[in-house]
């Protein structure tokens, strides 16, 4: 599927893409866990099955870089390095979350970390990853924009109307379209015309590449490729990513209601845990995986144990003058 | 203190703020060459192509790129050509952007300026000629202000450019031409949200905005050769409202008209007189508001539709009436 054939990540790096990687899938299952169990409530969108994405995208970025991502945020935002526990507690509504509680799994802020938003409408991310390149464009900083997108975004005004106005204006931005294959419980086949996403970018004169999601060394050569191209100066670039989730699209939707089991068999072989350890030791990566565990249930104990937030008469909407 | 057109006074304002904070850039269809109404011409000599950017027509993209924009830090103004366009960005404008100082809990606010063009009269049509006031009145953390005036075309629109947080600017098409008393300079700026009283009386208040002030006005003149003495409160600011001034002065009065050019539901007219109410059950309250119908084209039915002064009238005499005076 990948163009890019030459290894992007030295044998270190890949470690480290493999602890990111790692970190998000437990943390997902802790999440997952904790939904069912009814400790965190309203609806959560989960990413196991396309770590390789966030991991092997981020890692290409540098600090003061802008991502933008979706309801299926929490993968990017641990690939960004927000903080598990914060993250643990935001979807718990505590005090301590990364936005106070405020805004929940599907509307997460973490400006630290350069994630200018999780944005909850199919496609809005696209918007504000294009703003930030338009920012960086003008005020010469050197910084991209990135957008996180599933591919039912590539059919809202937002993909369309965004990309052109990059390629007119050569915004460094870089558009990353996390093809899982459904959009909610529709096949994208069905619902998308022309076939592939990535071959829309020839329609805005711009590069549409198409990559294998699920290889994390594949996703970063392609990641490191659009980025450079976007300081240099050269303009925006689509990525088409293949993946797959392995949960459904929200709550307790269950998948087996609308996709093949042998689907789901063929992508569990090509897990992006899987490819990624064919290239590990296999003792560092138990060892790892273990660490990451005591890590995440550590995590969720900080969070557990957080304040709940505490209704405030005076709270704004508005920013107002100290 | 000049003359100066409403129409240059939106234009010095944006110049003002643009010479005055680097961050500050215009986006919008044609604005390089000026605009469909004219209220930007010669930013692009004078600013350059990287802060006065034309852009595609396409709103989506460019209201949602200021909105990214301005949480990294520019100042962006979006021009909407005219506000009936406003439903093609309602999701980063009431989604993204208005909640955004709110649900990140004070990570960073979205400080740009949405500038559109209002108000029935040009016979444009009903999708050419709407104050879609009530498509944004409820949204925490959006600010509307509406300038019936030059002076105020060129201070609010400063005050929004200068203010942390998504303000949209209400600009009467109708407005464009006229001519009033400008201040010079480039001083502080006042904060969003007063009224101003614009005519004092005693027996009746009437709150309007935009070109519903001269409406109103007019009506008072017509009212104090009957006798009858109105007090007009051009509310300035739509979101928030001062509700302060407009109590303060329903209070005094005992009376209450509030003018809208827009439809009945909704709209500030039904918040003035509900939030005022609140505060003071003796103030008699009336509304003049457009009827509940789309606006229509040919003009003798655009005027029936648009409040005129001698509707304002009719609302006041009738409200005096029924208090015995």
């Amino acid at each position: 599927m990948s163009t890019e054939t030459r290894p992007a990540l030295s044998q270190s790096e890949l470690e480290r893409c493999y602890e990111a990687m790692v970190r998000i899938r437990v943390f997902e299952d802790a999440a997952q866990r904790l939904f069912l169990a009814n400790e965190i409530e309203g609806s959560i969108h989960l990413y196991q099955g396309q770590e390789a994405i966030a991991v092997g995208v981020c890692s290409a970025l540098e600090p003061d870089d802008a991502i933008a991502a979706t309801y299926r945020g929490h993968g990017v935002l641990l690939a960004a390095g927000s903080d598990p526990a914060r993250l643990f507690a935001e979807l718990l509504g505590r005090e301590t979350g990364l936005c106070g509680g405020r805004a929940g799994s599907m509307n997460i802020v973490d400006l630290e970390h350069g994630v200018i938003g999780c944005f909850a409408i199919v496609g809005g991310s696209i918007a504000a990853a294009t703003g930030a390149a338009l920012a960086a464009q003008l005020r010469e900083d050197d910084s991209v924009g990135v957008a996180f997108f599933g591919d039912g975004a590539a059919n809202q005004a937002y993909f369309h109307e965004c990309l052109n106005f990059a390629s007119v204006r050569g915004l460094p931005a870089v558009y990353v379209c996390e093809n899982n294959q459904y959009g909610e419980f529709t096949p994208y086949a069905s619902v998308t015309g022309g076939g592939r996403i990535a071959t829309r970018g020839a329609a805005y004169g711009l590069p549409g590449i198409e990559v294998d999601g699920n290889d994390v060394d594949a996703v970063r050569a392609a990641a490191e490729a659009a980025i450079d191209r976007a300081r240099a100066g050269e303009g925006p670039t689509l990525l088409e990513c293949q993946t797959y989730r392995h949960k459904g699209h929200s709550r307790h939707d269950d998948p087996r209601r609308y996709r093949p089991d042998d689907e789901l068999k063929s992508w569990l072989a090509r897990d992006p845990l899987v490819l990624a350890e064919r290239a590990l030791d296999p003792e560092w990566a138990v060892a790892t995986r273990a660490q990451l565990e005591q890590e995440i249930e550590d995590a969720l104990v900080e969070a557990k144990a957080a304040p709940l937030p505490r209704p405030d008469p005076a709270a704004s909407a508005t920013k107002e003058p100290a | 203190m000049t003359q100066v057109s409403y129409r240059l006074a939106v234009r010095d304002a944006l110049a003002e703020e643009m010479e005055r904070d680097p961050d500050v850039v215009l986006l919008g269809e044609d604005v390089r060459i000026g605009g469909v109404f004219n209220a930007t011409p010669e930013l692009l000599e004078r600013f350059g192509p990287n802060r006065v950017i034309d852009t595609p027509i396409s709103e989506l993209a460019f209201a949602g790129a200021a909105f990214g924009a301005a949480v990294r830090g520019l100042r962006p103004v979006v021009e909407i050509m005219f506000a009936d366009f406003l439903g093609l960005v309602l999701d980063t404008v009431a989604n993204q952007a208005s909640k955004y100082w709110y649900l990140s809990n004070g990570q960073a606010s979205v400080p740009y300026t949405i500038r559109t063009t209002v108000g029935a009269g040009g016979r444009f049509g009903a999708i050419h000629s709407q104050t879609p006031t009530g498509w944004f009145m409820n949204l925490p953390g959006m600010k509307i202000v509406a300038p019936s005036n030059a002076a105020d075309a060129k201070s609010l629109m400063k005050s929004a450019i200068r203010d942390d947080n998504p303000v949209l600017v209400l600009e009467h098409k109708l407005l464009y031409g006229t001519t009033g008393e400008v201040a010079a300079g480039n001083g502080s700026v006042e904060p969003i949200g007063r009224a101003a009283v614009v005519r004092p009386g005693r027996q009746v208040t009437i709150a309007a905005a935009l070109a519903m002030v001269r409406t109103a006005l007019a009506a008072a003149a017509e009212l104090a050769a009957g006798g009858i003495e109105a007090e007009v409160i051009d509310l300035r600011s739509l979101r928030p409202l001062d509700i302060d001034a407009i109590a303060e002065s329903a209070g005094r009065t005992g009376a209450l008209v509030a003018v809208e050019e827009g439809p009945p539901t909704g709209g500030y007219a039904s918040e003035v007189i509900s939030a005022v109410a609140e505060r003071d059950r003796s103030v008699r309250v009336a509304r003049v508001t457009m009827p509940d119908l789309p606006i229509p084209f040919s003009g003798v039915l655009e005027d029936a539709v648009v409040p005129q002064p001698p509707n304002v009238v009719a609302a006041v005499r009738k409200l005096i009436g029924e208090r015995g005076e």
